[in-house]
C-alpha cells in the first residue's frame, strides 16, 4: 500500500495518511457530538428537566476534549498542502484554496466563537439562547465538512475547470460547478451520517459500560435513548448514502469500484459477490473466493442482471486514455486488498449499527428493565464504541487509496505533487514527532474521557467550574465583577 | 498587477494583522502563565482572561493561510514548503498551546497540571518567536530557484537579524499580553502586570532600535521605499511610546490598543517592503511578484465576493463575543 519505502514520496504519503486519519478520529466525533449535545440541551429547553441539562454538560465535556484535539490537528492539514505538496498547491491553487479559505471564514469562525460563548455562559443567557450557541457550533462544524469535501471532491471528480495552456495548471471556470459537484453531494451525506454514527455509538458504548456497573441508571438510560435514536437514523441514512455513492462510482471511478469488489476479471451476468477473497496482487488474479450469486448486481444496479468491469479491463482502458500524456509505465491498479476489506468492514458495520440501535431501543423501552438484564448486549455495545473510528478510516482508505495513482483524478499524479524541496531526513523527523505527539494526545483524550465517565454526571465541571448537582447551575467566572476601577 | 491582486495582497496583510493583534495577546498570556502567575489560583485567572477567545483568535491564522492558498498559491507553496521545519515547529508549539488549557483544567495532580502549564507557556513562546523569525528571515531574501523552490541552509532561517526579529516579536507579544491582563483583571495581577511592563518597555525600545539597524543592513526596504519604511518605523516607535505612557499612567485601553497596533505596524512594514513582490529571492530575478503569484482573475473575483459578504457578519459576532466577556476578573487573594 504505502510501500514506497523511505523516499520523499513514501514519507509524504505516510505523513498525509497519518495526520488525516488521526484528525479524522476527532472530526466526525465532534460533528456528531455537537448535534447530539445540542439536541440534549434543546430537550432541556423544551421539557425543563434538569437531567437533560446535566446530559448536555456531561457529554458536552467529552465533546470539548475531542474538539480541542480536532482543532490542533486540523491546522496541520491546512499547512501540509504547502509544506509537503507544494507542486500540488501550485497546480491546484486556483481551485483548492478557495474552499479552504471559505471553510475558515464561514465555518471555523462560527464554530470557535460560539464554542467559547457556550462554554462560559451557562447562566448568563436564557436557556434557549444558550442552546442556540451549541446549535451554531454544530452548524459551523457541519459547514466545515461541506467546504473541505468540496475541495476533496474536485480531486475525485474534476469539474468547472480548464487547463491553462502556458502554465499547465488548473484554472477555475465555474465556481458553481465546483460546489455543485455531484461527488460532493454524494460524499457529504455519507460523511455527516458517519459522524452521527460515530458520536451516537461512542455515547451508547459509554452508557453501556456504566449501566453494567448499575451506575446512574436513569441518566445513562436516557442518554442511551437519545444516542440510539440518532444512531438508528444515522446508520440507515449512511447506508442509503453509501448505496448512492457506490452506484455513482461504477461509472465515475470504475477502478476504485472494481477493487472494492475485488474484481480483476469482468464479472459474469450471474453477479457473484465475494464474501471472502484472496488475491495475488502481483499477477492481478483472484486466487480464491466465496461467492454469493446476484448480490453484486443488486448492490451495483438494483437488479439481478448485468456485469461489472474488472480491473484488468479498466487498466487497459486507462492506458489507452492516458498513455499519451503520462507515459506507458503508469500503474493503474489500486491497492485491491485494502479496498476490498475496507468496503466489507464498512458495509457490514453499517448493518450492525442499525441492528444494535433497533435492539437497544427495544431493550431500553421506558417501562422495561430488559436492558439491565441483557448484559451480553451491553458488552457488545460497550465494545462497539471503537468500531466507528475503524469504519471511518476504512471509508477514507477507499476514497483516497482508490484514486491511485492520481492526486487529482486524471490530471495530476501523486508522484508529481510532492514538494521538490522536501528531504527524507526532515520528513522522517517530522513523521516521528507527529507520531509521538498523536500517541500522546490520543492517550490523554482517552484517559480524560474515561475519568469524566467514571466521575459521572454529578461530578461534572465545566472548565474547572463546578456545576450544581440538582440544578445544573454552573459557576460563572465572568459574572461576578462589574467593569469598574477599584 | 490588477486591482484585485492588490486588494488580496492587502487582505492577506489584514488577516495576518488580525492574527498578530489577537493571538498576539494570547501568546503573551500564555507566556505569563508560568513566569508571571505565582500560584494555581492566579494561573486560573490568567487563563480565564483568554479562555473564551483564544480559539477564535487562532482562526485568523487559519484564515490567513487559507486565503493565501486561495489568492496566491505560488506564494503559499513557496513559503510553506521553503519554511518546512520552521512551520513544523510552529505547528507543534500551537498544538501544545491549543490543547493545554482544556487539558490543564481537567488534571488532578499537581505534576500534570504543571506539565500542561509549561506546555502553554513554552508553546506560546515558541510560536511567537518562530513567527517573528520566519517573517524576518523572509524579508532578507531567500535562496530560491526560478520555479520558486527555496533551498535554504540553516543560516537562511537562523541569523542575527531573524533572531532579533524573533525576540522582538516575542517581547511585543508578552507586553501585549500583559497589557491585556491589565485590562481584564483587578487587584494584584493588574498591578503586577503594570510594574512588569514598566520595565519591559525600555527593553523593547532597545530591541526595536536594534531591529531597525539590522533591517537597514539586511533588507532592501530603505533603498526601495525609504519614505514609507521610515514612516512606518516612526509610527511603530510612537505607538510603543504611547503604550508605555499608557502603562505608566494606568490607561489600560490606551496601552492595550497601542501595543496591538505596534504589532500590526510590523505586519504593515513587512507587506509594504514586500510590495510588489510576495517572496524575495537572493537572486532578484527569481523573486516572486504579486502579478505572477496570484490565482486567476475569476477565482479572485469569487473570493472577493465571499470575503466581503461573510467577513462583516463574522466581525459582528466576533466582536459581540468580546462584549459578552467584557468584565474584569478579580485577582485571587494571596495564598
Amino acid at each position: 500500500m504505502l510501500n514506497a519505502g523511505l523516499t520523499v514520496l513514501g514519507l509524504s504519503r505516510f505523513q498525509f495518511a497519518m495526520t488525516t486519519v488521526f484528525h479524522f478520529f476527532f472530526v466526525p466525533f465532534s460533528i456528531g457530538l455537537a448535534v447530539i449535545v445540542a439536541i440534549m440541551e434543546t430537550m432541556y429547553v423544551i421539557k425543563k428537566e434538569v437531567t437533560y441539562k446535566k446530559m448536555a454538560q456531561f457529554w458536552g465535556k467529552i465533546f470539548l476534549y475531542s474538539f480541542a484535539v480536532g482543532v490542533v490537528t486540523g491546522i496541520i492539514q491546512e499547512f501540509q498542502f504547502g509544506m509537503n505538496w507544494s507542486e500540488y498547491s501550485r497546480f491546484m491553487g486556483d481551485i483548492f484554496g478557495a474552499p479552504l479559505a471559505i471553510e475558515a471564514l464561514a465555518a471555523f469562525f462560527l464554530e470557535s466563537t460560539f464554542i467559547g460563548l457556550w462554554m462560559f455562559t451557562w447562566e448568563r443567557f436564557k436557556p434557549w439562547i444558550h442552546a442556540l450557541f451549541i446549535w451554531l457550533v454544530a452548524l459551523g462544524s457541519s459547514l466545515s465538512a461541506v467546504w473541505i469535501l468540496a475541495a476533496n471532491s474536485f480531486m475525485q471528480n474534476s469539474v468547472g475547470f480548464a487547463i491553462n495552456k502556458t502554465t499547465g495548471r488548473v484554472v477555475m471556470t465555474s465556481f458553481s460547478a465546483v460546489i455543485k459537484n455531484p461527488q460532493l453531494w454524494l460524499e457529504l451525506p455519507h460523511v455527516l451520517m458517519g459522524a452521527g454514527i460515530t458520536a451516537s455509538f461512542v455515547i451508547a458504548g459509554c452508557c453501556a459500560w456504566r449501566l453494567l456497573k448499575k451506575d446512574h441508571v436513569t441518566f445513562y438510560r436516557k442518554s442511551l435513548n437519545v444516542a440510539l435514536v440518532i444512531g438508528l437514523i444515522a446508520s440507515l441514512g449512511s447506508m442509503a448514502a453509501g448505496d448512492f455513492q457506490t452506484r455513482y462510482l461504477i461509472n465515475q471511478q470504475p477502478m476504485k469500484f472494481a477493487a472494492m469488489e475485488g474484481l480483476y476479471k469482468n464479472s459474469t451476468n450471474k453477479g457473484n459477490w465475494a464474501v471472502y477473497s484472496s488475491f495475488n496482487t502481483k499477477q492481478h488474479k483472484t486466487t480464491a473466493s466465496l461467492d454469493v450469486p446476484y448480490v453484486l448486481n443488486i448492490l451495483s444496479y438494483h437488479r439481478l442482471s448485468g456485469t461489472v468491469k474488472g480491473q484488468n479491463a479498466i487498466n487497459k482502458e486507462m492506458h489507452a486514455t492516458y498513455d499519451k500524456k503520462f507515459g506507458k509505465d503508469m500503474n493503474y491498479y489500486v491497492p485491491t486488498k485494502t479496498l476490498f476489506w475496507s468496503f466489507r468492514l464498512m458495509a457490514v458495520s453499517g448493518g450492525l449499527f442499525a441492528l444494535v440501535a433497533i435492539v437497544g431501543l427495544f431493550f431500553n423501552r421506558r417501562k422495561s428493565q430488559l436492558i439491565m438484564r441483557q448484559r451480553w448486549f451491553l458488552y457488545i455495545m460497550g465494545l462497539m464504541l471503537w468500531l466507528p473510528f475503524l469504519v471511518n478510516t476504512a471509508g477514507w482508505f477507499i476514497t483516497e487509496l482508490g484514486r491511485y495513482p492520481w492526486v487529482v483524478y486524471g490530471l495530476l499524479t501523486i508522484a508529481d505533487a510532492v514538494s521538490p524541496t522536501s528531504t527524507v531526513g526532515s520528513l522522517l523527523f517530522t513523521n516521528i514527532v507527529y507520531f509521538m505527539l498523536f500517541a500522546g494526545l490520543g492517550l490523554v483524550m482517552i484517559v480524560l474521557s474515561h475519568r469524566t465517565l467514571k466521575a459521572g454526571p454529578d461530578g461534572v465541571e465545566m472548565n474547572g467550574y463546578s456545576s450544581d448537582d440538582t440544578t445544573g447551575k454552573v459557576e460563572d467566572p465572568y459574572g461576578t465583577e462589574a467593569f469598574n476601577h477599584d | 498587477m490588477t486591482s484585485a491582486q492588490i486588494l488580496w495582497f492587502i487582505l492577506i496583510g489584514v488577516l495576518f494583522s488580525g492574527f498578530f493583534f489577537l493571538d498576539g495577546f494570547d501568546f503573551g498570556i500564555g507566556m505569563a502563565i508560568k513566569f508571571f502567575g505565582r500560584n494555581t489560583a492566579e494561573r486560573d485567572t490568567i487563563i480565564q482572561t483568554i479562555g473564551p477567545h483564544w480559539d477564535g483568535n487562532e482562526v485568523w491564522l487559519i484564515t490567513a493561510g487559507g486565503a493565501m492558498f486561495a489568492s496566491f498559491p505560488m506564494w503559499y507553496a513557496s513559503l510553506f514548503s521553503g519554511y518546512y521545519i520552521v512551520l513544523f515547529l510552529i505547528l507543534v508549539a500551537l498544538i501544545f498551546r491549543g490543547v493545554s488549557f482544556e487539558f490543564r483544567a481537567n488534571m488532578k495532580t499537581e505534576t500534570w497540571r504543571n506539565f500542561w502549564e509549561w506546555a502553554a507557556t513554552i508553546g506560546s513562546f515558541c510560536a511567537a518567536f518562530l513567527f517573528g523569525m520566519m517573517f524576518t528571515s523572509m524579508i532578507e531574501g531567500v535562496p530560491m530557484d526560478a520555479k520558486g523552490n527555496i533551498f535554504g541552509s540553516f543560516t537562511t532561517y537562523v541569523n542575527w537579524f531573524s533572531l532579533v526579529g524573533g525576540v522582538a516579536v516575542t517581547l511585543m507579544c508578552l507586553i501585549h499580553g500583559l497589557n491585556f491582563l491589565q485590562l481584564k483583571t483587578l487587584g494584584t495581577l493588574r498591578d503586577r502586570a503594570q510594574s512588569w511592563n514598566k520595565v519591559l518597555y525600555p527593553v523593547l525600545i532597545v530591541g526595536e532600535v536594534l531591529f531597525v539597524v539590522l533591517l537597514y543592513l539586511s533588507t532592501d526596504f530603505f533603498d526601495r521605499k525609504p519614505v514609507s519604511t521610515w514612516s512606518i518605523l516612526i509610527v511603530l516607535v510612537l505607538l510603543t511610546l504611547i503604550a508605555w505612557w499608557g502603562v505608566l499612567k494606568a490607561h489600560n485601553w490606551t496601552a492595550f490598543i497601542a501595543s496591538g497596533l505596534s504589532l500590526i505596524s510590523i505586519v504593515v512594514l513587512i507587506f509594504n517592503g514586500l510590495f510588489p513582490r510576495v517572496m524575495i529571492a537572493t537572486n532578484s530575478a527569481h523573486s516572486i511578484l504579486i502579478k505572477d503569484a496570484s490565482s486567476s482573475p475569476y477565482t479572485l473575483h469569487i473570493m472577493t465576493i465571499v470575503a466581503f459578504s461573510v467577513l462583516p457578519i463574522v466581525l459582528i459576532y466576533f466582536i459581540w463575543s468580546y462584549w459578552v466577556f467584557y468584565k474584569r476578573l478579580k485577582s485571587p487573594k494571596a495564598a
